[in-house]
């Protein structure tokens, strides 16, 4: 009996492997399927240029962009040694650290604010999340007015204050703050609603049992609601980071990165350099650097989000 | 849980004058967009007259509807391929078991790293060189593969429970039959978070149609409003702030009435 049993069994192992190596083969083909369209367009439109504006970088090009000598690390030498570059990188620097710690603080003061049950606060907290819906572009168009120096409101508001006329995006001394105040406010609409929906995510018995022991309000807001936030807190840093380094309508409409380059952010110093100067080869160097800071970012993202930073 | 009166007062002096701050550069705006020229340049600051000759004005002699018509089609082919094409992959990544699932699944993640501004040039000698400088197809195709949709609706297709594809598979139904009539279904408000967040922010996108556009027949309406502004007279501020107005409306419109569904579902994505 055991003789004839054992080759049928084989044989049936054998159909088994094979249907279940088809049925693998089928879902795999099922699956690139649904994944292709995904697939194809990151690599034409994001992992081909990738590759490309690193190529690029280590060549100088004509204007249409073809390679034209080979130059190998000179572009990096170069903008490494130019003045205006520098001045770029420190000027991104800085408006990033006015505009991070400035949309967090801003928009945690309101999503802390309308987070409260309160009669109306719906109202409120439509306002605040409103500048999420205005782009860039008709952003600028306010401040560009508010920023007027004669008839914009600021100075306005000075003059009845008594206080000198500011040259608010002409002066250097000014002008990278002043776009940084604007940046302050066309971000904080989204993370104030980011934070918002965290706050909301709080459990309130938390909050219960604290009254119970007679906390007061900083001291709930110290022990419970900053803790108890911090993933979401996290997260809106690590995106303000990014979009900070991103950084270009606002330039372009404001100040076209003058006066004397105070706002020539990095993006903006891209751009003039491929699209108006056509020096492909040091804007895609510059392109690369930018690249990895921000490779760098979100790297810290993944690896502190993972440890979701901080629950008690 | 009654709040005491006084923290009441407190918290409503503070939620009214926070409103203030946050709200005025668009309420001047829209104040100042019925005010004639002559006014603004006299820096008053409430309107004395109410006129509507600065849209008047703006539609005259901007192609402003066509602008904004661009950026309404633009905005919807964007939207509608982000819908598509971030579904079917997330599908895959819940639905379909194959190998080498979690190295492509590797892959979306690693195009997160990677911002739009550094891989800018290359796309523009891509567009250009395929001739849709100008284009409908140019300005959109693009942004249609969305790492962060994906990921959204692979959290929502996950809480769809696994027997019920196996049951579906028993009964002889086809992935693409259980995608569209089980899966989206399901699945409605998730896509309509993505929907609003895709039309948001490719209606207020600014580099790309900056770069790819300088026929006014494609020209969206972002760009326009660049034009608008770096054309007119400083004496046109009026003619301006209009601009701006008609600009922010749709979007605006679009986030008061999708608001709640927008902080949950981004909070959703935003944390997992």
């Amino acid at each position: 009996m055991k003789q004839v049993a054992l080759p049928y069994q084989e044989h049936e192992h054998k159909g088994l492997l094979k249907a279940l190596k088809l049925q693998r083969m089928a879902s795999f083909s099922k699956g690139m399927l649904f994944l292709l369209p995904s697939i194809i367009l990151f690599s034409v439109f994001l992992f081909y240029p990738l590759g490309r504006t690193l190529y690029l970088s280590f060549f100088l090009t004509n204007s249409s962009g073809q390679t034209t000598v080979f130059v190998g690390l000179e572009n990096y030498m170069n903008i490494f040694n130019s003045p205006i570059f520098l001045k770029s990188l420190q000027s991104t620097l800085l408006f990033v650290l006015y505009t991070v710690p400035g949309t967090i603080l801003v928009s945690l003061f309101l999503a802390i604010i309308a987070n409260e049950k309160l009669k109306g606060v719906g109202l409120f907290r439509t306002m605040y999340a409103s500048t999420m819906g205005i782009s860039t572009a008709a952003a600028s168009v306010f401040w560009l007015f508010l920023f007027h120096p004669s008839i914009g409101w600021l100075n306005q508001l000075l003059k009845l204050l008594g206080a000198d006329a500011i040259g608010w995006l002409t002066n250097p001394d000014w002008a990278l703050f002043s776009v940084s105040i604007a940046t302050i406010w066309m971000n904080s609409g989204f993370t104030f609603l980011i934070l918002l929906g965290g706050l909301q995510s709080i459990d309130q018995y938390l909050y219960e049992s604290a009254n119970i022991d007679g906390a007061g309000y900083f001291y709930k807001l110290r022990r419970i609601t900053l803790p108890m936030l911090s993933p979401t807190l996290f997260f809106v840093i690590t995106v303000s980071f990014i979009n900070a380094f991103q950084t270009f309508g606002q330039i372009d409409m404001l100040t076209r990165g003058g006066p004397q380059n105070e706002t020539n952010l990095i993006v903006y110093s891209i751009y003039q350099d491929a699209f108006m100067n056509y020096q492909f080869g040091t804007a895609s160097a510059q392109a690369m650097i930018l690249f990895f800071i921000i490779l760098i970012l979100t790297l810290i993202q993944f690896k502190l989000g993972e440890r979701k930073v901080h629950y008690q | 849980m009654t709040i005491p009166l006084r923290t009441k007062i407190i918290l409503y002096t503070l939620l009214v004058l926070a409103a203030l701050i946050m709200f005025a550069p668009l309420l001047i705006t829209f104040m100042m967009s019925f005010m004639s020229g002559q006014e603004i340049m006299m820096g008053n600051m409430i309107p004395t007259s109410f006129s509507l000759e600065n849209y008047v004005a703006v539609f005259q002699r901007f192609p402003l509807v066509r602008y904004l018509l661009n950026s309404l089609v633009m905005s919807l082919l964007i939207m509608t391929g982000q819908l598509i094409i971030s579904s079917l992959a997330a599908y895959a990544f819940v639905f379909i078991e194959f190998k080498g699932r979690d190295l492509i699944f590797f892959l979306f993640i690693a195009t997160m790293m990677v911002p739009f501004e550094a891989s800018v040039i290359p796309n523009f000698h891509t567009i250009r060189d395929l001739n849709w400088l100008n284009s409908y197809q140019g300005l959109a195709l693009p942004f249609f593969a969305m790492a962060f949709g994906t990921f959204l609706l692979r959290q929502n297709f996950k809480q769809i429970p696994k027997e019920l594809k196996e049951a579906s598979q028993i009964a002889g139904i086809g992935d693409l039959k259980f995608f569209l009539t089980v899966v989206l279904p399901v699945a409605k408000t998730s896509l309509l978070t993505l929907g609003v967040y895709g039309f948001l922010t490719s209606w207020n996108m600014y580099l790309w149609p900056l770069l790819t556009t300088t026929d006014d027949r494609f020209r969206t309406v972002q760009i326009g409003l660049r034009q608008l502004q770096s054309q007119e007279q400083l004496n046109e501020w009026g003619v301006i702030m209009a601009g701006a107005i008609i600009v922010v409306i749709p979007t605006l419109m679009i986030l008061f009435l999708g608001q709640k569904r927008l902080q949950q579902g981004l909070t959703e994505g935003a944390l997992k």
